[in-house]
């Protein structure tokens, strides 16, 4: 990566508390390049209009431009079509449109869903409900003592009444990958669906439904250099087509009469009101950011800050570094000795340096994990070895003034 | 952005040597509070009689910030009124929205001054505060 790619993000050209900024939240979410910026801002200026419904010129260039970002999602992913791409909220949503629509339709009395621990809330919470809902119940895969998940782990607990596995590709806490293509398998050959919590995986590699295989996948759009507010749920278009829509209204009907409604096809069945048109315009700008880029080119680099900064970090004394010391994805969490995590981010904060401290929302991990809460430090494409510098001073800084 | 303003010494102290740590051994009236956005936890109990705070513990998890003034606010809550009790977490909002309030009371409290420079942590200060004011409510409803 170079320092052109750097160039391309205004907010990082500032000073904060006197220091020039260095960001390392992106897990939480990403800074946004010039390209988005400026394709939301193009997109308000010449082309607002409500789409799908406006006769005038307008309207038909913001439908176009709106259905053109799901054919490049569609692209992204390696969907099969544009009909398995329904815009969303984010992923909290898209999860929550999986749990309560598809899985309450068809999960009965013991049944199970399989989960993992490291899961964040919004990848176990919609299933709780849809597990209180419908009497199915909830198993979870034992994590490896680095916290990762292994299949041999996943093929204890998956049984033929497993109608569910849903599981993070990468986890925003421990930065691991799962082998999600090689459990969506096993899920098939047991009759279950795999549903993949892409959070954290779309913004940092390749990712190919094909490949994986998996039955739903969800991705927010902020998170890889795309506004907030917009989402994807990516579905086989088998399961969509069985699935009921979760919002009924504008948009999303086909033919309606007082008492029956009819919907339209899909996606767009999944889009009642107005959608977020900015939004997806915004995303399918960022998607044609990152690959101007290139997946692999970013994982790369990706990689090398996260090596470079677990053997940093293994220099301090007292640092406690949680999850796997070989990564793929540039997250590392950690604890500074006994001091808490929000005093490590203020006095990082004070030197500049923007990291994220808590419990990620993910509570059981915390618990998994021993910890009541962690530091997290997370790095995008826009991050150099020098931010990695900066974090360890700052932290070798805060190590003497609670000392 | 002075560090100092935030870290005192006194909150240093009431960090590293926390007092009315702990639990009554009876059954006294707890008060469970979380801050689910960042998992700070504290339990706290007070042991009140006759209108009176006789005596408070907490146990809790949490940062500096809120575990010292759990520390400090258990100690200045001791012997006092119910009354005086919530006139004290008045003035301590007051303290974090920027207002020049005095705690001649109990002056180590004014050390969280600072806090309110930082406003991603007023809320790990005020936790225990906001848990005093619960277990007062929680007492009057009793009676």
């Amino acid at each position: 990566m170079n320092s052109a790619i750097r160039e391309q993000f205004p907010i990082l050209k500032q000073e904060i508390n006197g220091h020039p900024l260095v960001y390392l939240d992106s897990a939480a979410t990403s800074q946004k390049p010039l390209a988005v910026i400026e394709a939301l801002r193009h997109y308000y200026e010449y082309d607002n209009a409500n789409v799908h419904r406006g006769v005038h010129t307008l309207g038909s260039r913001a439908t176009d431009a709106y259905e053109g970002a799901r054919e490049k999602v569609a692209k992204f992913i390696h969907a099969k079509s544009t009909k398995e791409i329904v815009f969303t909220r984010g992923t909290t949503t898209s999860l929550n449109m999986v749990a309560s629509s598809y899985a309450r339709s068809i999960l009965s009395e013991g049944d199970e869903i399989v989960l993992t621990p490291m899961e964040h809330h919004s990848n176990l919470i919609p299933w709780q409900q849809a597990a209180k809902a419908t009497g199915a119940v909830l198993k979870y895969v034992k994590l490896q003592e680095d916290g990762s998940v292994t299949l041999s782990e996943v093929e204890k607990v998956i049984t033929d009444k497993t109608k569910i596995v849903a599981m993070a590709y990468v986890s925003n806490v421990m930065g691991v990958v799962n082998p999600v293509k090689e459990i969506a398998a096993l899920a098939h050959r047991h009759g279950a669906i795999m549903v993949v919590d892409g959070a954290q995986s779309s913004p940092h590699m390749k990712v190919d439904m094909q490949d994986l295989d998996c039955d739903f996948y969800t991705l927010s759009g902020h998170k890889m250099c795309g506004p907030t507010g917009i989402g994807v749920l990516y579905g086989k278009q088998a399961l969509l087509e069985e699935m009921e829509p979760v919002e009924f209204g504008g948009e999303m009907i086909d033919d309606v009469g007082l008492y029956e409604s009819t919907w339209k096809e899909l996606p767009w069945k999944f889009e009642g009101g107005t959608p977020i048109i900015a939004g997806a315009v915004g995303l399918g700008a960022a998607i044609d950011f990152l690959e101007s880029i290139g997946m692999d080119a970013i994982e790369a680099h990706e990689h090398e800050l996260a090596s470079y900064a677990v053997s940093r970090l293994s220099e301090i004394d007292g640092l406690k570094l949680y999850g796997p010391r070989e990564r793929k994805v540039g997250l590392v969490t950690f604890n500074l000795g006994d001091v808490h995590p929000h005093d490590v981010a203020t006095v990082l904060d004070a030197s500049g340096v923007a990291i994220r401290a808590g419990h990620h929302c993910c509570q059981p991990l915390m618990r998994w994990l021993e910890a009541s809460a962690t530091a997290r430090a997370s790095f995008y494409l826009y991050n150099t070895k020098e931010d990695v510098d900066r974090l360890i001073s700052a932290l070798i800084q805060t190590k003497e003034y609670f000392g | 952005m002075q560090l100092d303003d935030l870290y005192r010494r006194v909150i240093m102290d009431h960090y590293k040597n926390p007092r009315n740590r702990g639990k009554f051994e009876d059954g006294t009236l707890t008060v469970d509070l979380n801050n689910p956005t960042c998992g700070d936890k504290i339990s706290l109990q007070l042991k009140v009689d006759n209108g009176i705070v006789q005596d408070a513990k907490y146990t809790g998890e949490g940062c500096s910030i809120s575990m010292s003034s759990a520390s400090m606010m258990t100690e200045a809550v001791k012997g006092k009124t119910v009354e005086e009790a919530q006139d004290l977490a008045s003035r301590f909002s007051a303290l974090m929205q920027g207002e020049d309030v005095h705690f001649d009371d109990y002056e180590d409290i004014e050390a969280l001054s600072g806090v309110n420079k930082f406003p991603a942590r007023i809320k790990c200060a005020t936790l225990a505060w906001n848990a005093l004011r619960k277990g007062i409510d929680e007492k009057q409803h009793d009676h």
